[in-house]
Protein backbone atom coordinates (compact mmCIF):
# COMPACT_ATOMS: atom_id res chain seq x y z
CA UNK A 1 0.00 0.00 0.00
CA UNK A 2 1.25 3.46 -0.89
CA UNK A 3 0.41 6.07 1.71
CA UNK A 4 -0.65 9.58 0.76
CA UNK A 5 -0.89 12.32 3.35
CA UNK A 6 -3.92 14.53 3.54
CA UNK A 7 -1.69 17.64 3.30
CA UNK A 8 -0.30 16.54 -0.08
CA UNK A 9 -3.82 16.43 -1.51
CA UNK A 10 -4.73 19.82 -0.08
CA UNK A 11 -1.58 21.41 -1.49
CA UNK A 12 -2.16 19.96 -4.97
CA UNK A 13 -5.84 20.98 -5.07
CA UNK A 14 -4.97 24.51 -3.93
CA UNK A 15 -2.40 24.91 -6.72
CA UNK A 16 -4.65 23.37 -9.37
CA UNK A 17 -7.57 25.68 -8.47
CA UNK A 18 -5.37 28.74 -9.00
CA UNK A 19 -3.55 27.45 -12.06
CA UNK A 20 -6.73 26.32 -13.81
CA UNK A 21 -8.41 29.69 -13.32
CA UNK A 22 -5.43 31.79 -14.38
CA UNK A 23 -3.77 29.87 -17.22
CA UNK A 24 -6.00 28.64 -20.04
CA UNK A 25 -4.94 25.11 -21.06
CA UNK A 26 -2.67 24.92 -24.13
CA UNK A 27 -5.18 22.90 -26.14
CA UNK A 28 -7.88 25.56 -25.73
CA UNK A 29 -5.42 28.40 -26.53
CA UNK A 30 -4.40 26.45 -29.63
CA UNK A 31 -8.01 25.92 -30.69
CA UNK A 32 -8.78 29.66 -30.40
CA UNK A 33 -5.62 30.54 -32.35
CA UNK A 34 -6.60 28.04 -35.04
CA UNK A 35 -10.14 29.47 -35.17
CA UNK A 36 -8.76 32.97 -35.82
CA UNK A 37 -6.87 31.70 -38.86
CA UNK A 38 -9.93 29.82 -40.03
CA UNK A 39 -12.50 32.56 -39.51
CA UNK A 40 -13.23 34.72 -42.54
CA UNK A 41 -15.95 36.90 -40.98
CA UNK A 42 -14.32 40.06 -39.69
CA UNK A 43 -16.46 40.73 -36.55
CA UNK A 44 -15.89 37.14 -35.45
CA UNK A 45 -12.15 37.37 -35.97
CA UNK A 46 -12.03 40.59 -33.91
CA UNK A 47 -13.95 38.97 -31.07
CA UNK A 48 -11.65 35.94 -31.04
CA UNK A 49 -8.63 38.25 -30.92
CA UNK A 50 -10.05 39.87 -27.78
CA UNK A 51 -10.31 36.43 -26.20
CA UNK A 52 -6.63 35.84 -26.91
CA UNK A 53 -5.76 39.23 -25.43
CA UNK A 54 -7.82 38.30 -22.37
CA UNK A 55 -6.15 34.97 -21.68
CA UNK A 56 -2.73 36.57 -22.14
CA UNK A 57 -3.53 39.33 -19.62
CA UNK A 58 -4.81 36.72 -17.18
CA UNK A 59 -1.64 34.63 -17.44
CA UNK A 60 0.71 37.62 -17.24
CA UNK A 61 -1.01 39.31 -14.28
CA UNK A 62 -1.97 36.02 -12.61
CA UNK A 63 -5.65 36.99 -12.45
CA UNK A 64 -8.74 34.95 -13.27
CA UNK A 65 -9.46 34.50 -16.99
CA UNK A 66 -13.16 34.85 -16.24
CA UNK A 67 -14.89 36.21 -13.13
CA UNK A 68 -16.98 33.04 -12.97
CA UNK A 69 -14.30 30.89 -11.42
CA UNK A 70 -16.94 28.24 -11.17
CA UNK A 71 -17.95 25.48 -8.88
CA UNK A 72 -14.79 23.53 -8.18
CA UNK A 73 -15.28 20.20 -9.94
CA UNK A 74 -12.59 17.83 -8.68
CA UNK A 75 -11.98 14.47 -10.33
CA UNK A 76 -9.93 11.92 -8.42
CA UNK A 77 -8.46 8.79 -9.94
CA UNK A 78 -7.32 6.72 -7.02
CA UNK A 79 -5.30 3.56 -7.44
CA UNK A 80 -6.64 0.64 -5.42
CA UNK A 81 -3.25 0.21 -3.81
CA UNK A 82 -3.35 3.68 -2.30
CA UNK A 83 -4.16 4.47 1.31
CA UNK A 84 -5.03 8.07 2.18
CA UNK A 85 -4.24 9.14 5.72
CA UNK A 86 -7.07 11.30 6.96
CA UNK A 87 -10.36 12.28 5.39
CA UNK A 88 -9.96 12.64 1.64
CA UNK A 89 -13.02 14.85 1.18
CA UNK A 90 -11.88 17.29 3.88
CA UNK A 91 -8.43 17.37 2.26
CA UNK A 92 -9.93 18.32 -1.11
CA UNK A 93 -12.26 20.94 0.33
CA UNK A 94 -9.43 22.51 2.29
CA UNK A 95 -7.46 22.79 -0.95
CA UNK A 96 -10.41 24.50 -2.66
CA UNK A 97 -10.84 26.86 0.31
CA UNK A 98 -7.17 27.87 0.23
CA UNK A 99 -6.95 28.10 -3.56
CA UNK A 100 -10.02 30.29 -3.97
CA UNK A 101 -8.88 32.56 -1.14
CA UNK A 102 -5.21 32.85 -2.04
CA UNK A 103 -5.88 33.09 -5.78
CA UNK A 104 -8.41 35.95 -5.44
CA UNK A 105 -11.03 33.74 -7.07
CA UNK A 106 -14.76 34.27 -6.78
CA UNK A 107 -16.75 32.33 -4.22
CA UNK A 108 -19.74 31.18 -6.21
CA UNK A 109 -21.19 28.40 -4.08
CA UNK A 110 -24.44 28.66 -2.12
CA UNK A 111 -25.01 26.19 0.71
CA UNK A 112 -28.55 25.33 -0.29
CA UNK A 113 -30.16 25.53 -3.73
CA UNK A 114 -33.34 27.24 -2.52
CA UNK A 115 -32.23 29.16 0.59
CA UNK A 116 -29.14 30.44 -1.23
CA UNK A 117 -26.63 31.58 1.37
CA UNK A 118 -23.06 31.79 0.04
CA UNK A 119 -20.59 29.48 1.77
CA UNK A 120 -17.95 32.20 1.21
CA UNK A 121 -15.11 29.79 0.49
CA UNK A 122 -16.39 28.06 -2.67
CA UNK A 123 -16.75 24.75 -0.87
CA UNK A 124 -18.00 22.14 -1.05
CA UNK A 125 -16.23 20.95 -4.18
CA UNK A 126 -18.14 18.74 -6.60
CA UNK A 127 -16.09 15.57 -6.19
CA UNK A 128 -16.00 12.55 -8.50
CA UNK A 129 -14.02 9.43 -7.61
CA UNK A 130 -12.79 6.70 -9.91
CA UNK A 131 -11.00 3.67 -8.55
CA UNK A 132 -8.30 2.48 -10.94
CA UNK A 133 -5.51 -0.12 -10.98
CA UNK A 134 -2.14 0.53 -9.38
CA UNK A 135 -0.90 3.00 -6.81
CA UNK A 136 -1.38 6.28 -8.66
CA UNK A 137 -3.34 9.26 -7.43
CA UNK A 138 -4.43 11.77 -10.05
CA UNK A 139 -6.30 14.98 -9.32
CA UNK A 140 -8.02 17.05 -11.98
CA UNK A 141 -9.59 20.38 -11.13
CA UNK A 142 -12.07 21.71 -13.66
CA UNK A 143 -13.74 24.93 -12.48
CA UNK A 144 -17.15 25.03 -14.13
CA UNK A 145 -18.85 28.31 -14.92
CA UNK A 146 -22.62 28.35 -14.88
CA UNK A 147 -23.35 30.53 -17.88
CA UNK A 148 -22.59 27.44 -19.91
CA UNK A 149 -23.71 24.87 -17.32
CA UNK A 150 -27.21 26.39 -17.39
CA UNK A 151 -27.38 25.75 -21.15
CA UNK A 152 -26.70 22.03 -20.78
CA UNK A 153 -29.41 19.41 -21.31
CA UNK A 154 -30.24 15.74 -21.08
CA UNK A 155 -32.78 13.70 -23.00
CA UNK A 156 -33.88 10.11 -22.68
CA UNK A 157 -33.99 9.25 -26.37
CA UNK A 158 -35.33 5.88 -27.51
CA UNK A 159 -33.39 3.36 -29.62
CA UNK A 160 -35.47 4.24 -32.71
CA UNK A 161 -34.14 7.82 -32.51
CA UNK A 162 -30.69 6.45 -33.35
CA UNK A 163 -27.77 8.53 -34.49
CA UNK A 164 -30.03 11.10 -36.15
CA UNK A 165 -31.85 11.62 -32.84
CA UNK A 166 -28.55 12.15 -31.05
CA UNK A 167 -27.37 14.64 -33.67
CA UNK A 168 -30.63 16.58 -33.60
CA UNK A 169 -30.59 16.79 -29.81
CA UNK A 170 -26.98 18.02 -29.67
CA UNK A 171 -27.51 20.60 -32.42
CA UNK A 172 -30.82 21.81 -30.93
CA UNK A 173 -29.21 22.23 -27.52
CA UNK A 174 -26.37 24.31 -28.98
CA UNK A 175 -28.76 26.34 -31.14
CA UNK A 176 -31.12 27.09 -28.26
CA UNK A 177 -28.18 28.15 -26.09
CA UNK A 178 -27.19 30.69 -28.77
CA UNK A 179 -25.04 33.47 -27.32
CA UNK A 180 -25.70 32.60 -23.66
CA UNK A 181 -22.85 30.15 -22.87
CA UNK A 182 -20.06 32.46 -24.18
CA UNK A 183 -19.30 30.89 -27.54
CA UNK A 184 -17.05 29.59 -28.97
CA UNK A 185 -18.05 26.69 -26.78
CA UNK A 186 -16.74 23.21 -26.11
CA UNK A 187 -19.40 20.50 -26.25
CA UNK A 188 -19.25 17.39 -24.07
CA UNK A 189 -21.63 14.61 -25.06
CA UNK A 190 -22.45 11.49 -23.05
CA UNK A 191 -24.35 8.73 -24.80
CA UNK A 192 -25.63 5.56 -23.13
CA UNK A 193 -25.57 4.27 -19.56
CA UNK A 194 -28.36 5.51 -17.30
CA UNK A 195 -29.82 8.98 -16.80
CA UNK A 196 -27.04 9.96 -14.39
CA UNK A 197 -24.18 8.17 -16.15
CA UNK A 198 -24.95 10.00 -19.40
CA UNK A 199 -24.66 13.34 -17.60
CA UNK A 200 -21.43 12.30 -15.91
CA UNK A 201 -19.90 11.19 -19.22
CA UNK A 202 -20.87 14.52 -20.80
CA UNK A 203 -19.04 16.30 -17.99
CA UNK A 204 -16.01 14.03 -18.24
CA UNK A 205 -15.91 14.57 -22.01
CA UNK A 206 -15.08 18.20 -21.22
CA UNK A 207 -11.89 17.08 -19.47
CA UNK A 208 -10.47 15.70 -22.68
CA UNK A 209 -8.28 17.92 -24.78
CA UNK A 210 -10.43 19.85 -27.18
CA UNK A 211 -8.45 18.58 -30.19
CA UNK A 212 -8.62 14.95 -29.05
CA UNK A 213 -10.73 12.44 -30.99
CA UNK A 214 -12.70 9.48 -29.70
CA UNK A 215 -10.54 6.34 -30.15
CA UNK A 216 -13.46 4.60 -31.87
CA UNK A 217 -13.50 5.81 -35.52
CA UNK A 218 -17.31 5.65 -35.56
CA UNK A 219 -17.54 8.19 -32.74
CA UNK A 220 -14.57 10.19 -34.00
CA UNK A 221 -16.54 10.67 -37.22
CA UNK A 222 -19.66 11.66 -35.26
CA UNK A 223 -17.61 14.25 -33.31
CA UNK A 224 -16.37 15.67 -36.59
CA UNK A 225 -19.83 15.78 -38.16
CA UNK A 226 -21.34 17.46 -35.09
CA UNK A 227 -18.59 20.08 -34.99
CA UNK A 228 -19.12 20.86 -38.66
CA UNK A 229 -22.88 21.15 -38.27
CA UNK A 230 -22.56 23.32 -35.16
CA UNK A 231 -20.17 25.61 -37.00
CA UNK A 232 -22.69 25.95 -39.81
CA UNK A 233 -25.27 27.40 -37.41
CA UNK A 234 -23.70 30.86 -37.76
CA UNK A 235 -23.98 31.81 -34.07
CA UNK A 236 -20.28 32.67 -33.94
CA UNK A 237 -18.07 34.03 -31.17
CA UNK A 238 -20.25 35.73 -28.53
CA UNK A 239 -23.27 35.14 -30.77
CA UNK A 240 -22.40 38.08 -33.04
CA UNK A 241 -22.33 35.80 -36.10
CA UNK A 242 -19.49 33.75 -37.56
CA UNK A 243 -18.09 30.35 -38.24
CA UNK A 244 -16.63 29.58 -34.83
CA UNK A 245 -19.56 28.57 -32.63
CA UNK A 246 -17.68 25.62 -31.11
CA UNK A 247 -14.00 24.80 -30.67
CA UNK A 248 -14.58 21.09 -30.27
CA UNK A 249 -16.97 18.23 -29.59
CA UNK A 250 -16.00 15.29 -27.41
CA UNK A 251 -18.14 12.20 -27.00
CA UNK A 252 -18.00 9.52 -24.32
CA UNK A 253 -20.15 6.42 -24.49
CA UNK A 254 -20.99 3.31 -22.48
CA UNK A 255 -23.33 0.32 -22.71
CA UNK A 256 -27.00 0.98 -22.06
CA UNK A 257 -30.37 -0.75 -21.66
CA UNK A 258 -32.17 -2.40 -24.60
CA UNK A 259 -34.96 0.14 -24.19
CA UNK A 260 -32.88 3.28 -23.90
CA UNK A 261 -30.63 5.83 -25.53
CA UNK A 262 -29.79 8.46 -22.90
CA UNK A 263 -28.02 11.50 -24.31
CA UNK A 264 -26.54 14.36 -22.30
CA UNK A 265 -24.95 17.54 -23.56
CA UNK A 266 -22.71 19.50 -21.20
CA UNK A 267 -21.70 22.85 -22.63
CA UNK A 268 -18.55 24.69 -21.66
CA UNK A 269 -17.50 28.23 -22.56
CA UNK A 270 -14.34 29.30 -24.40
CA UNK A 271 -12.65 29.38 -21.00
CA UNK A 272 -12.73 25.59 -20.74
CA UNK A 273 -10.50 25.11 -17.74
CA UNK A 274 -8.97 21.91 -16.48
CA UNK A 275 -5.63 21.13 -14.86
CA UNK A 276 -4.33 17.79 -13.58
CA UNK A 277 -1.57 16.59 -11.28
CA UNK A 278 -0.31 13.19 -10.19
CA UNK A 279 0.82 12.86 -6.60
CA UNK B 1 -20.16 52.50 -35.93
CA UNK B 2 -17.62 53.39 -33.25
CA UNK B 3 -19.04 55.64 -30.54
CA UNK B 4 -17.58 57.15 -27.40
CA UNK B 5 -20.26 57.53 -24.74
CA UNK B 6 -20.16 59.08 -21.28
CA UNK B 7 -22.65 58.61 -18.48
CA UNK B 8 -25.37 59.52 -17.60
CA UNK B 9 -27.07 57.68 -20.45
CA UNK B 10 -29.78 60.21 -21.25
CA UNK B 11 -32.66 59.49 -23.64
CA UNK B 12 -30.93 61.68 -26.26
CA UNK B 13 -27.91 59.38 -26.17
CA UNK B 14 -30.12 56.28 -26.14
CA UNK B 15 -31.89 57.12 -29.38
CA UNK B 16 -28.57 57.67 -31.10
CA UNK B 17 -27.33 54.15 -30.32
CA UNK B 18 -27.97 51.38 -32.81
CA UNK B 19 -27.67 47.63 -32.70
CA UNK B 20 -24.16 46.65 -33.80
CA UNK B 21 -22.51 49.91 -32.71
CA UNK B 22 -19.13 49.51 -31.05
CA UNK B 23 -19.21 51.64 -27.91
CA UNK B 24 -16.46 52.80 -25.58
CA UNK B 25 -18.11 53.76 -22.33
CA UNK B 26 -16.67 56.15 -19.76
CA UNK B 27 -18.25 57.21 -16.47
CA UNK B 28 -20.21 55.76 -13.56
CA UNK B 29 -22.05 52.45 -13.77
CA UNK B 30 -23.56 50.14 -11.15
CA UNK B 31 -23.15 46.40 -10.73
CA UNK B 32 -25.99 44.09 -9.84
CA UNK B 33 -27.04 40.55 -10.65
CA UNK B 34 -29.56 37.93 -9.50
CA UNK B 35 -29.87 38.54 -5.74
CA UNK B 36 -29.24 42.29 -6.02
CA UNK B 37 -31.95 42.72 -8.64
CA UNK B 38 -34.44 40.88 -6.48
CA UNK B 39 -33.73 43.28 -3.61
CA UNK B 40 -33.85 46.41 -5.77
CA UNK B 41 -37.27 45.52 -7.14
CA UNK B 42 -38.66 44.38 -3.79
CA UNK B 43 -37.45 47.60 -2.14
CA UNK B 44 -38.96 49.79 -4.82
CA UNK B 45 -42.27 47.92 -4.80
CA UNK B 46 -42.56 48.52 -1.05
CA UNK B 47 -42.32 52.23 -1.78
CA UNK B 48 -38.91 52.58 -0.14
CA UNK B 49 -36.10 54.50 -1.81
CA UNK B 50 -33.35 52.62 -3.62
CA UNK B 51 -29.70 52.84 -2.52
CA UNK B 52 -28.92 54.38 -5.94
CA UNK B 53 -30.81 56.66 -8.28
CA UNK B 54 -31.32 54.61 -11.44
CA UNK B 55 -32.58 57.45 -13.62
CA UNK B 56 -30.46 57.52 -16.79
CA UNK B 57 -28.20 54.94 -15.15
CA UNK B 58 -26.52 51.79 -16.47
CA UNK B 59 -26.46 48.48 -14.60
CA UNK B 60 -23.68 46.01 -15.37
CA UNK B 61 -24.68 42.39 -14.72
CA UNK B 62 -21.48 41.17 -13.08
CA UNK B 63 -20.15 39.43 -10.02
CA UNK B 64 -16.42 40.21 -10.00
CA UNK B 65 -13.57 38.25 -8.46
CA UNK B 66 -11.94 39.92 -5.43
CA UNK B 67 -9.43 42.65 -6.34
CA UNK B 68 -5.76 41.78 -6.06
CA UNK B 69 -3.52 44.42 -4.50
CA UNK B 70 -3.17 47.23 -7.05
CA UNK B 71 -6.42 46.42 -8.84
CA UNK B 72 -9.61 48.51 -8.54
CA UNK B 73 -11.64 45.37 -9.16
CA UNK B 74 -10.87 41.78 -10.04
CA UNK B 75 -11.87 40.01 -13.24
CA UNK B 76 -15.27 41.31 -14.23
CA UNK B 77 -16.85 39.96 -17.40
CA UNK B 78 -20.63 39.94 -17.81
CA UNK B 79 -22.94 37.27 -16.48
CA UNK B 80 -25.79 35.83 -18.58
CA UNK B 81 -28.55 38.43 -18.70
CA UNK B 82 -31.75 36.39 -19.06
CA UNK B 83 -31.76 35.71 -15.33
CA UNK B 84 -32.45 39.43 -14.83
CA UNK B 85 -35.37 39.41 -17.31
CA UNK B 86 -37.86 39.14 -14.47
CA UNK B 87 -36.61 42.42 -12.99
CA UNK B 88 -35.29 44.60 -15.82
CA UNK B 89 -38.68 45.76 -17.23
CA UNK B 90 -39.64 47.13 -13.81
CA UNK B 91 -36.32 48.96 -13.37
CA UNK B 92 -36.69 50.46 -16.85
CA UNK B 93 -40.33 51.52 -16.55
CA UNK B 94 -40.49 52.51 -12.89
CA UNK B 95 -36.95 53.58 -11.98
CA UNK B 96 -35.72 55.20 -15.20
CA UNK B 97 -32.92 52.73 -16.00
CA UNK B 98 -31.63 53.38 -19.54
CA UNK B 99 -28.75 50.93 -19.95
CA UNK B 100 -27.88 47.33 -19.17
CA UNK B 101 -24.60 45.54 -19.82
CA UNK B 102 -24.52 41.76 -19.98
CA UNK B 103 -24.35 38.89 -22.44
CA UNK B 104 -26.90 36.59 -23.99
CA UNK B 105 -30.56 36.76 -24.95
CA UNK B 106 -33.33 38.92 -23.42
CA UNK B 107 -37.04 38.13 -23.48
CA UNK B 108 -39.85 40.08 -25.16
CA UNK B 109 -40.89 41.81 -21.93
CA UNK B 110 -37.45 43.38 -21.64
CA UNK B 111 -37.30 44.40 -25.30
CA UNK B 112 -40.81 45.89 -25.14
CA UNK B 113 -39.91 47.94 -22.05
CA UNK B 114 -36.72 49.11 -23.79
CA UNK B 115 -38.72 50.24 -26.83
CA UNK B 116 -41.45 51.90 -24.84
CA UNK B 117 -39.25 53.79 -22.38
CA UNK B 118 -35.98 54.12 -24.31
CA UNK B 119 -33.21 51.85 -23.08
CA UNK B 120 -30.21 50.04 -24.55
CA UNK B 121 -28.83 46.55 -23.96
CA UNK B 122 -25.06 46.41 -24.37
CA UNK B 123 -22.95 43.27 -24.61
CA UNK B 124 -19.53 43.01 -23.02
CA UNK B 125 -17.29 40.14 -24.11
CA UNK B 126 -18.35 37.15 -22.03
CA UNK B 127 -15.42 35.43 -20.39
CA UNK B 128 -13.05 38.35 -20.97
CA UNK B 129 -12.93 39.18 -17.27
CA UNK B 130 -9.22 39.97 -17.09
CA UNK B 131 -9.41 42.34 -20.06
CA UNK B 132 -12.51 44.18 -18.82
CA UNK B 133 -11.00 44.59 -15.37
CA UNK B 134 -8.44 46.96 -16.88
CA UNK B 135 -11.20 49.45 -17.76
CA UNK B 136 -12.31 49.78 -14.13
CA UNK B 137 -10.57 52.69 -12.45
CA UNK B 138 -12.52 52.81 -9.18
CA UNK B 139 -14.89 50.49 -7.37
CA UNK B 140 -16.93 51.04 -4.24
CA UNK B 141 -19.57 48.89 -2.57
CA UNK B 142 -22.61 51.05 -1.91
CA UNK B 143 -25.17 48.49 -0.75
CA UNK B 144 -25.93 44.80 -0.15
CA UNK B 145 -22.40 44.05 1.06
CA UNK B 146 -23.69 40.79 2.57
CA UNK B 147 -24.15 39.46 -0.97
CA UNK B 148 -20.37 39.26 -1.51
CA UNK B 149 -19.63 39.12 -5.23
CA UNK B 150 -23.26 40.11 -5.82
CA UNK B 151 -23.04 43.36 -3.80
CA UNK B 152 -24.18 46.60 -5.41
CA UNK B 153 -21.06 48.42 -6.58
CA UNK B 154 -20.45 51.79 -8.12
CA UNK B 155 -17.74 51.60 -10.77
CA UNK B 156 -15.84 54.27 -12.59
CA UNK B 157 -14.98 52.89 -16.02
CA UNK B 158 -12.86 54.26 -18.83
CA UNK B 159 -13.36 53.31 -22.45
CA UNK B 160 -15.06 50.05 -21.59
CA UNK B 161 -15.46 48.17 -24.90
CA UNK B 162 -19.10 47.25 -25.52
CA UNK B 163 -21.34 46.34 -28.40
CA UNK B 164 -24.96 47.48 -28.69
CA UNK B 165 -26.89 44.22 -28.91
CA UNK B 166 -30.48 45.45 -28.64
CA UNK B 167 -31.25 49.12 -29.24
CA UNK B 168 -34.28 51.19 -28.25
CA UNK B 169 -35.90 50.34 -31.58
CA UNK B 170 -35.80 46.62 -30.84
CA UNK B 171 -33.10 45.74 -33.39
CA UNK B 172 -31.16 42.70 -32.16
CA UNK B 173 -27.57 41.91 -33.13
CA UNK B 174 -27.99 38.25 -32.13
CA UNK B 175 -30.49 37.92 -35.00
CA UNK B 176 -28.93 40.26 -37.55
CA UNK B 177 -25.31 39.22 -36.87
CA UNK B 178 -26.08 35.60 -37.58
CA UNK B 179 -28.17 36.49 -40.65
CA UNK B 180 -25.41 38.71 -42.03
CA UNK B 181 -22.83 35.99 -41.55
CA UNK B 182 -25.02 33.32 -43.18
CA UNK B 183 -25.78 35.69 -46.08
CA UNK B 184 -22.07 36.30 -46.57
CA UNK B 185 -21.61 32.53 -47.03
CA UNK B 186 -24.15 32.28 -49.88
Amino acid sequence: MRKIQRAEITKAVRELCIDANVRLPKDVCGAIDFAIKNEDYEPAKNTLELLVENYKIAEKNKVAICQDTGLACVFIEIGQEVYVEGNIEDAINEGVRQGYHDGFLRKSCVADPLRRVNTNDNTPAMIYYDIVDGDGFKITVAPKGFGSENMSAIKMLVPADGIEGVKKFVIDTVFNAGPNPCPPIVVGVGIGGTFDKAALMAKKALLKNVDESNPDPFYAELEKELLEEINHLGIGPQGFGGKTTALGVNILTMPTHIAGLPCAVNINCHATRHKSKEI
Amino acid sequence: MKKYITTPLTKEKVIDLHSGDEVFLTGTIYTSRDAGHKRLVETSKKGESLPVDLKDAIIYFVGPTPAKPGQALGSCGPTTSYRMDAYSPYLISECGLTGMIGKGKRNDDVVNAMKEHGAVYFGAIGGAGALLSQCVKKSEIIAYEDLGAEALRKLEVENMPLTVIIDSYGENLYLTGRENYLKSKK
